[in-house]
This record gives structure tokens, C-alpha cells and sequence, in this order.
């Protein structure tokens, strides 16, 4: 089983639009893939038209008094599940740290059972640096980040990299793409550019901006899905191309 | 997790056709789950359009009574096969350049997952056609209030042959879960359920489509099946058991003659060696002299089917034989597998022109036409004398003391003749517990069987390692004869028999072992116990 996990401190960069497709895809190739919306938002819960309720919440995954397995859903797609959201998960964190043991590799330790039955999982993420995205970083073997091309971006690639390298044992992989790209504007252009030039751990591939991905909230399915043929999708299918080789080590 | 399937039939005369939708009562059953769901049809969808597939068991249902369904499905080019238990995909492998209305040996299919899970359980036994099913399946969706399937209903519209018979099923629908939504399927369930002309259906199709064909699985065992009870006149039960096995040497002449696989004929043999056995230890329950002139025609069917099954004996050990050798190579026993393979090849066409023949016909059909006579009498006469279970409880206990008093005067000295003698007295003892099986205490029927099972087993290995060797023996000097025997493969021979030689040995020290355990002051307790009955 692997797992990728799409993360970003900031919010609004394109995590959950490319945990819906790039799920998506994984099960369209025929791997059974779940997809896990740790965001308390609930987006891609709604993006796949599934209700963001856990019966007993988060509370009752972590503390294993709900088996994950039974708060499952089947999603429209073939192959492809999700764990739905709950508006509980904003105080995952606490819950998290109620057991002092191995409190940042809980989220791995849940998985774990699962992996018989699915071959990717994706786990969303929560915008945040926290206890729930400190317990993905340990579970995810790969970590997909969405930058937007600012200059900031790079700081903030440099942070989580520097935060990865402090790990024990084991570390994500990280792989960064560029999302929301405008390729109208200049800056846009050089800061990709450059960016995925030098450095090895960002993706050639990027994800335009385009009304398309946000008519996914309006369709309610992954761009993938309703617009198979469209930029969008394709720019999805070429990213997921390019980082499921690395993804599949292991 | 495999979520569930409701499965369900519809009887198309018994649903009124909705207005303006033609005479598809199928529409009728989506306007029954439209009022509650929304219901998209998904032509494309996984597992939807045109299907062809065999259902393949062995003749003898192995696969079913280990509770495994193997399938083939034919496809545009080839096919492939998949293997399900409860429903759920165990394997599946793609098979190419076979017919599957031909029967095929589980070690002929390629390599690949499915050949690995039946191997074991089918050999030697081929994989016959049980019922082929045509026809296309259509997956429709059943939305929530968000629009998000909750739910699939599944129509499967069949025909089912077999053998030239085709029978058109009554269309299958069934409600898939979708995971998470087990109260959405339930509901949907309810509505089909409610709707008229459907009930619920067998949850396997391959059931569907043999109770179509009037057949249902396990309907041929070699095992005794005969329903006979305690206070059924003795002469009644025995003409009944005997009735059982013609039906069963019946069963598998047209297997034989199509030369399917050995056991066939290993069955054939099987029912014929119980029926003489049965006409010499409970042919005096019948009415006087109408076994006797059967038993010399029954020993003619066993002498005529012997030569084909040792051959075959000695194709189906080769493997296991070539393995055991050390000095040689297997590779010089190539020519003496050839030799085998010639000499069954004319031992088979006598055989088949044996069963082919007039006398072979008027035994079977005077046989049971006098056997149902006996078993059909009617009037005070088959209510008088004994029963059915004074039957089993003397001549079960007559055999046992038999076998015990034979087996006691064997030393590690005596001849091999006398073990073959004990072998085929244990034999008939098997015989007669298994002819009375329905009225025995299970538990202590069971004991006795353990026991004497064990005992065969030894009996078995020490008798045919003797045999096989003998025959080696004179198969070597035939081949010599024909000069179709390489020095080389003589001396692998040789070096079999001598590990022939050595079994056998083995097979002594162990019967001296286990005669004391079966016949000894516990066995006889048991034997005791299995015919003691309450009233007595």
C-alpha cells in the first residue's frame, strides 16, 4: 500500500482538487485507492457527493472504537472509496495528543489494516502545521505539494524539506507542482520554470488555472471524470504520470 | 469487505407493463425504484453488455464441494476462467485455444492462479461443461437526493444449455450495495421485493442456471447414497443398494467410452467390485438363485475393465515413480511410458468394445428389470422375515469376526498371499458397514470406519507395491520381446522395483502395528457398540 498525502500550510493552493483527480486516476489505472478527507471543510467529501459525517466522529476512529473500515464509502468510480470528512476533525489535534505514545504516528497506525484491500491510499490534508499534519508527513510515503508560483512558495518548500530531513527513520518522499499556474502572467512563467529546473523535487508538469477545476464544485466529480478530454484533465493525467514511478518504489 | 447483493427473478408474465414502455417489464421495476431514486442507466458500466460463460466442475462436483465456482468466460478472443467462493473472485487467469464445451484435464490448463488452486482438488479428474449461459447484463445506477449512487441494479437476461437443451432464465435482477450504504440497497431491495412478479431468486447464478436445467449440483457421488431403512424387509433393501449401483456403473459407461479421464472407470469398476461383493455377503436375501447367474457376469465386467485401470494405475503413479529414482534418470523411463501408453491404447478398445457390447447390455437391463422387481413386490410376502437391520447387524458382525480371526493367524512369516486374502476380507467388511451406513449411530460408525480405513491403507500400499512389481516384472520381459527396452530403461525398472521391494517391507512392519489396534479388546469394543441396538 502506498500512501501519498497532499500538504501545504497554506490553504487555497489546489491540495484538495489534486487528491479528488489524482485519486481518481489511480483507480481509473485499476488500483484500489481510497482517499481520506482529513479536512473538517468537508471539500472533497462534497466533491464526491458523499455526506462529511463519521458516525462518532473523529473521536471514534482515533481511539479505534470505530474501525475505519466501517466508516468507508464507495464513491461512483470503480475501485475508488473515501473516508469522508467530519466536522469533528477540527479537534483532531487533541485528539491526537490525548495518548502520549507515538502520538504523531497515529494516522499510520489506522491505515495500517487497510493495507490488504487498497494499493494507494490519498490522504487530504487540513491547511495547517500541526499535530494532524505532523502524523501525515509520518504516514504519507510520498508527499505531494501544490505550490503557487510565488517566491514565497520556495520558502515554504524549504521549511517543510528542513522540517521532513529532522524526521527518525523513516521520510516522505517529497515531490511539489506548481498549481494554479497562469500562463498569461510572466511571473508565473519564470518562477516555474526555473524552479522545476533546479530543482529535482518539483514536478515539469504543473496545473493551469482554470474555470474548469472550479466548475468541479458544480459538478460535484473530479475534472478527470466529467471532462476527460479537457486541459485540466490532461494536465492531472500528466502529473500522475510523472510522479506515480516515484511513487510506486517501495 | 465485499458489500452485498440482493439477487431476485422476474417472472415477466407477472408484471404489468407500464403504459408507453412497450412490454419490457424491466422498465415496470425501474418505475417502481424511480419514484424513490433517481435512476441513471450506465451503459458502459464494468461488467454490463454481452456474456457467454461455462460453468466447469468435475463429474464427481469437487469443486462445489469444496464451495468453489469455476467459470468460463468467452471472449472475443479466448476466454478466461475465474474461480469464486461465496461470490467473491478467488482467481482468474486467461485461457487461450480452448473450447470449453470439451471436457479438459485441470493439468492441461496453462499456468496461472487458477490452475494453482484446483490442481490439487480436480487431478486427476477432467473439467466438464455443467451449463453454458448467454445473454447480456445491464447495470443501472439508483441516486440519492445528492445524486450519488447508493445503489446498482443489475439485469441479467440468460439462456442456459447444456448438451443441446436450452432454456431461457428468468431475468435476474439484483440490487448491489454500494459500500457505506447498506440501508439505501435494503430499500431498494424491499421495493423489488414488493413489486409484483418478482421474487427472490438463488443467490448463484450457476444454481439458477442448473435448477433451470432440472439438474442440481452433487447429483453423482461414488460413494453408497441408497436410502434404506431399519425396518425395510431385507430383500427390499438389498434390491434398493444394488439399484444404487448399477446407477452409478451406469453413470459413468458413456465417460468411459469417451475416455474423459481414469476415473470413470475407476468408479465403474468401484460400483461393479461392491455389487459382487453384495451378491455374495446379502445375495440370500433375495429370492432364491436370481443372484448366482449375476455374480459370474459381474466378475466378466470386473476381468474386462482390470488391464485398462493397472495401466492406468501405472500412467497416473509415473510422476511420482520417475521421482523416486536415484541411480537412473527419469528420462530412461521414457521408453517404458511409451510402452504403457501403446498397451493402453489396445487394452482401452477392448475394454470399450466390452461395454459396447450385447452382453454387457442384457446385464445391465436384466439386472434391473429383476431388481426392481424385488424391490416393487408387493403383498404380505415382503412383510414377512428379517429386516433390513437384522440383516446389517449379522453379516456386519459375521465379516468383523471374519477379519479378526484372518488377521490374527498373520505373522511377520506368512505369505503374502495371506495379507491379499485379509485385504479383500476387510474389503468386503468396508462394503457391508458402508451398504447399512443409514443405520448406524453416526458416532460410532465413524470409529469403526477410522479404524478399518487405516488398516485397508496398509493392507493397500503392501498389496500394491507386490503387485507393481510383479508387474514391472513381467511388463520388462514383454518389452524385451517387442525390443522396445533400452538397457537403460531395464535398469530403471529394476531400480523401481527394488524401491517397490522396500515399500513393501514397510507396509508389514506397519500392519503389524495396526491389525492389534483395529481387531484388539478396543476394537472389538467398538464394533460392539456400532451393532448394539436399544431393542435387542
Amino acid at each position: 500500500m502506498k500512501i501519498y498525502a497532499t500538504y501545504n500550510i497554506k490553504g487555497g493552493v489546489g491540495k484538495t482538487t489534486a487528491a479528488v483527480n489524482l485519486a481518481y486516476l489511480s483507480a481509473a489505472d485499476g488500483y484500489r485507492t481510497l482517499l481520506w478527507d482529513l479536512d473538517p471543510q468537508g471539500a472533497a467529501s462534497f466533491l464526491f457527493r458523499i455526506k462529511p459525517r463519521v458516525k462518532g466522529g473523529g473521536k471514534a476512529l482515533i481511539r479505534g472504537t470505530k474501525a475505519l473500515d466501517d466508516a468507508i464509502k464507495g464513491t461512483d468510480f470503480e475501485h475508488l472509496d473515501l473516508l469522508p470528512a467530519d466536522f469533528t476533525y477540527r479537534n483532531m489535534d487533541l485528539l491526537l495528543g490525548d495518548r502520549d505514545k507515538k502520538a504523531t504516528r497515529q494516522i499510520a497506525q489506522l491505515l495500517r489494516p487497510l493495507a490488504g484491500e487498497y494499493e494507494h491510499v490519498f490522504l487530504d490534508c487540513p491547511p495547517s502545521i500541526s499535530l494532524v499534519s505532523e502524523n501525515v508527513m509520518h504516514a504519507a510515503d510520498v508527499l505531494l505539494v501544490p505550490l503557487i508560483p510565488t517566491t514565497l512558495s520556495v520558502r515554504t518548500l524549504d521549511q517543510l524539506t528542513e522540517f521532513v530531513a529532522g524526521f527518525d527513520g523513516r521520510r516522505p518522499e517529497i515531490r511539489a507542482f506548481f498549481s494554479m499556474v497562469d500562463r498569461r502572467k510572466r511571473l508565473h512563467q519564470e518562477i516555474t520554470a526555473q524552479l522545476s529546473a533546479e530543482r529535482p523535487v518539483v514536478a515539469a508538469t504543473t496545473i493551469p488555472a482554470l474555470s474548469l477545476i472550479e466548475r468541479m464544485s458544480v459538478e460535484r466529480a473530479p475534472v478527470a471524470a466529467f471532462a476527460p478530454r479537457s486541459p485540466a484533465a490532461r494536465a492531472f493525467r500528466a502529473l500522475w504520470t510523472e510522479i506515480s514511478p516515484a511513487c510506486s518504489k517501495g | 469487505m465485499t458489500p452485498d447483493r440482493r439477487v431476485f427473478a422476474l417472472d415477466e408474465g407477472d408484471v404489468p407493463a407500464p403504459a408507453g414502455n412497450g412490454s419490457n417489464p424491466v422498465s415496470a421495476v425501474l418505475d417502481v425504484l424511480g419514484e424513490t431514486f433517481g435512476v441513471v442507466a450506465e451503459p458502459g458500466a464494468p461488467g454490463s453488455g454481452a456474456r457467454q460463460h461455462t460453468w466447469l466442475d468435475t463429474f464427481d462436483w469437487r469443486l462445489n464441494r469444496a464451495g468453489l465456482v469455476l467459470e468460463y468466460e468467452h471472449l472475443r478472443q479466448g476466454g478466461r476462467l475465474l474461480l469464486s467462493k461465496d461470490d467473491v473472485v478467488q482467481a482468474e487467469q486467461p485461457v487461450t485455444g480452448w473450447r470449453s464445451g470439451r471436457p479438459r484435464l485441470a493439468e492441461d490448463l496453462p499456468a496461472g492462479p487458477v490452475r494453482d488452486q484446483i490442481l490439487k482438488l480436480a487431478s486427476p479428474r477432467a473439467l466438464l461443461p455443467m451449463a453454458t449461459a448467454a445473454g447480456t447484463v445491464s447495470v443501472t445506477r439508483l441516486l440519492n437526493a445528492d445524486g450519488k449512487t447508493v445503489a446498482q441494479l443489475i439485469v441479467d437476461r440468460s439462456t442456459v444449455t447444456q448438451a443441446g437443451q436450452a432454456v431461457p432464465l428468468a431475468p435476474r435482477l439484483a440490487i448491489a450495495e454500494v459500500r457505506g450504504y447498506p440501508g439505501q440497497a435494503r430499500r431498494a431491495a424491499r421495493l423489488l421485493a414488493e413489486t409484483p412478479g418478482v421474487s427472490a431468486a438463488q443467490p448463484s447464478a450457476f444454481l439458477a442456471a442448473l435448477h433451470a436445467l432440472r439438474r442440481h449440483p452433487d447429483d453423482y457421488s461414488n460413494g453408497v447414497t441408497t436410502e434404506i431403512t431399519a425396518q425395510m424387509p431385507a430383500s427390499v433393501a438389498v434390491a434398493t443398494l444394488l439399484l444404487g449401483l448399477l446407477d452409478t456403473l451406469e453413470q459413468n459407461v458413456d465417460g468411459v467410452l469417451r475416455d474423459i479421464d481414469t476415473e470413470f472407470l475407476h468408479d465403474l469398476r468401484v460400483a461393479a467390485r461392491r455389487t459382487r461383493s453384495a451378491i455374495k455377503l446379502l445375495g440370500d436375501a433375495l429370492p432364491a438363485g436370481l443372484a448366482a447367474p449375476y455374480a459370474a457376469e459381474f466378475k466378466w465386467l470386473g476381468d474386462l475393465t482390470t488391464p485398462t485401470r493397472d495401466l492406468d494405475v501405472h500412467l497416473l503413479g509415473f510422476g511420482a515413480m520417475a521421482g523416486q529414482l536415484v541411480a537412473a534418470s527419469p528420462a530412461d523411463l521414457e521408453p517404458f511410458r511409451a510402452f504403457l501408453a501403446r498397451r493402453r491404447t489396445r487394452e482401452f478398445r477392448r475394454l470399450a468394445a466390452g461395454l459396447r457390447s450385447a452382453r454387457f447390455k442384457t446385464l445391465t437391463d436384466h439386472w434391473r428389470k429383476a431388481l426392481l422387481e424385488v424391490r416393487d413386490a408387493a403383498g404380505p410376502a415382503r412383510r414377512r422375515g428379517v429386516t433390513a437391520d437384522d440383516l446389517a447387524v449379522s453379516r456386519t458382525g459375521r465379516m468383523f469376526r471374519r477379519v479378526a480371526a484372518q488377521g490374527a493367524a498373520i505373522t511377520p512369516d506368512s505369505a503374502p498371499d495371506l495379507l491379499h486374502d485379509l485385504r479383500k476380507r476387510c474389503k468386503e467388511l468396508r462394503y457391508v458397514l458402508e451398504f447399512f451406513a443409514p443405520l448406524h449411530a453416526p458416532v460410532a460408525y465413524r470409529k469403526v470406519v477410522g479404524d478399518l480405513k487405516q488398516l485397508q491403507d496398509c493392507l493397500g500400499e503392501f498389496q500394491d507395491s507386490e503387485v507393481q512389481r510383479h508387474e514391472i516384472g513381467a511388463l520388462a520381459d514383454e518389452m524385451l520381446a517387442e525390443r522396445a527396452a533400452p538397457a537403460a530403461t531395464l535398469l530403471a525398472m529394476g531400480e523401481i522395483a527394488a524401491n517397490l521391494v522396500h515399500r513393501e517391507a514397510e507396509a508389514r512392519a506397519d500392519f503389524a502395528q495396526r491389525f492389534p489396534r483395529f481387531a484388539g479388546p478396543a476394537g472389538q469394543h467398538r464394533f460392539h457398540a456400532l451393532l448394539t441396538r436399544p431393542s435387542r
